[in-house]
């Protein structure tokens, strides 16, 4: 028994925003549950009573000065841009058809 | 002038100063190199000639005027292509990135900068950084300059490598699991990668935030402590920047003494899986190191053996959200924008052609860890996991100054070996990986070559969280006794590549 489908690698696709194609999925699929397999050794370690890391430093709201600093101009920040108009971001259309 | 692609920082700040070469001629001399050897290397990505030169020169102008110059001021360095350069192309290996110039500079390119070192190009590297050979780029594998039929090590395998070809005295590379210290352990050069938060991660194009640590790497230990100390240090644009001194790493270095040092072996990194010519150059390097005063002791961590788990869920974890930023939208690679398609359909069609399979599988990895009804057993499982590596490292430090292990269970492996099996790629990893997990600072050192396969063989040695300047001191210890031994560093027994134009 697998531990993921290869519909559920589909479902994952979709929600991660990458259009897999019938080929990538057959190949990806059965890599994924292999590498699920590995990284689910975690559950052999008696941790319920240990409290979980999320960053190596105890850090927490670290905040700076707050000075005026400067910052990019909009032709830097436009400058990678695949499309510009009216010094903003062009972006397909947003809204579904219908 | 005799090569001078063959000397290091040091030598060449000599150079420098006593009038003997100029930075110019520093650098062409390592452009020209670049032009005759990369065609078969391919450590580079892009080669900035004329920046470089224009760089070199200015420091060649300001020397001239008196001005007092830092130690690395006109040195060259090859800088892996995660950072940012502004102007220069910078793609971290993805076709998504490609042809895009960064309106800033990051951190530790402006800290290069501000030291006169002069920045010739931009190396290559696994997609994103995700891999442990280049094979991952998508702009081809760097091949290892001891072996061109093998692979360099990754994901910093192009600054590794760039090095061992004498391409450039000193390159950065970036540590989120390994990449600068495996490149390092499979090139016969240094690498270290310094505590987390001792360097900034401004303008470093993310992996995993809370484990990815820009470092230095050379062909010297001194060279790399050099280098150290001009990028490391308090940045306020890192929100994890780690506000304290930058450890006397330079004054390590140079004086390489290991008397009293108590030095831990780790069990867990050894035996079944590990290559007999690397036990061997290890085992050999530890008893130099008693033999040079140091006290050493076997210590067991035995949580290690789940950081590879551990981390294969915490990384993804943390690198499908960071990489969720390339949608299309404001810079990077657009596909599909036909007027019909919508703004998500753009999205999918564009982050499809733009991203490999491994940042395709680790995406989708860390999305099903993060999702809900896997949260608690993945990616929460392997927070506590992290906890408790963090707890067998304290414990061991209890013990001992610093714990030692090979940098790598292998030596560098022919292309194509484990390129589509990404388990066995992972298993690279296995000695570097419990650092990045508990933040602290570790490096490799080259210790030999292993007998089945003359291929090099790093000495890892990993120092508690700001002890940084540890590193240096076994590094340095180990450099000088084995040149003593060998009658010469061990790159002087590198092949000696062809030059192709």
């Amino acid at each position: 028994m697998p531990s993921i489908t290869r519909e559920e690698v589909a479902h994952l696709a979709r929600l991660a925003r990458i259009e897999l194609s019938d080929a990538e999925l057959d190949h990806l699929a059965p890599q994924l549950d292999q590498i699920i397999a590995l990284v689910g050794q975690v559950s052999q370690v008696a941790a319920d009573d240990i409290p979980p890391t999320s960053h190596a430093l105890p850090l927490t709201n670290v905040m700076r000065e707050d000075v005026n600093v400067p910052c990019l101009t909009p032709e830097q920040a436009l400058s990678g841009a695949p499309a510009a108009e009216e010094q903003r971001f062009r972006v397909p259309r947003i809204l579904e058809e219908d | 002038m005799s090569d001078l692609t063959r000397k290091t920082a040091v030598e060449l700040q000599e150079l420098m100063t006593s009038g003997q070469a100029s930075s110019v001629e520093i650098t062409q001399a390592h452009l020209d190199r670049i032009a005759a050897v990369d065609d078969s290397v391919r450590a580079f990505l892009h080669v900035d000639s004329e920046g470089a030169l224009a760089q070199a020169a200015a420091i060649d102008a300001k020397r001239a005027a008196g001005e007092k110059l830092g130690p690395l001021a006109g040195v060259p360095l090859a800088l892996k292509d995660v950072l940012t350069q502004e102007g220069v192309p910078t793609t971290a290996g993805s076709k998504i990135l490609e042809g895009w110039k960064p309106p800033y500079d990051a951190t530790v390119v402006k800290r290069l900068k501000a030291a006169g070192i002069v920045i010739l190009g931009k190396t290559n590297m696994d997609e994103f950084a995700m891999g442990s050979s280049t094979e991952n780029s998508a702009y081809g594998t760097t091949h290892n300059p001891w072996d061109l039929n093998r692979i360099p090590g990754g994901s910093g395998g192009g600054s590794s490598a760039a090095l061992a070809a004498y391409e450039a005295p000193l390159a950065i590379g970036t540590d989120t699991g390994g990449s600068i210290r495996q490149p390092g352990a499979f090139t016969g050069t240094v690498g270290v990668k310094p505590t987390y938060g001792g360097t900034s991660r401004y303008g470093l194009i993310a992996l995993a935030s809370s484990l990815d640590t820009p470092g230095p790497c050379a062909r010297t230990t001194l060279d790399a402590a050099l280098l150290h100390e001009a990028i490391a240090g308090y940045d306020p644009m890192d929100s994890t920047s780690i506000n304290q001194p930058v450890p006397a790493v330079v004054e390590a270095a140079r004086r390489g003494d290991v008397t009293g040092l108590r030095v831990g072996v780790v069990k867990e990194l050894g035996g079944e899986g590990y290559q007999p010519g690397v036990e061997a150059r290890f085992h050999e390097a530890v008893e130099l190191l008693t033999k040079l005063g140091a006290e050493v002791v076997e210590v067991s961590c035995p949580h290690f053996q789940y950081a590879l788990p551990a981390y294969y869920l915490i990384l993804p974890s943390e690198a499908s959200s960071n990489l969720a930023k390339f949608d299309a939208m404001r810079y990077g690679l657009r596909v599909g924008d036909d007027g019909i398609n919508s703004a998500e359909k753009v999205m999918n069609l564009t982050r499809e052609a733009g991203f490999g399979d491994e940042v395709k599988r680790r995406i989708m990895l860390g999305t099903h860890a993060l999702s809900s009804g896997y949260y608690d057993a993945y990616y929460g499982q392997a927070q506590k996991v992290r906890t408790l590596i963090q707890r067998d490292f304290a414990n061991a430090y209890e013990q001992v100054d610093v714990l030692v292990s090979p940098a790598t269970p292998t030596t560098a492996f022919p292309i194509g070996d484990r390129a589509d099996d990404p388990i066995a790629m992972y298993k690279n990893d296995l000695c570097t990986i419990p650092v990045n997990l508990a933040g602290n600072a570790a490096a490799s050192f080259p210790c030999g070559l292993a007998d089945e396969d003359n291929l090099p063989v790093g000495f890892h040695v990993m120092a508690p969280v700001m002890r940084d300047e540890l590193l240096y001191t076994v590094g340095a210890a180990l450099e000088s006794a084995l040149a003593e031994q060998w009658g010469g560093v061990l790159m002087a027994q590198a092949p000696e590549l062809e030059v192709t134009r």
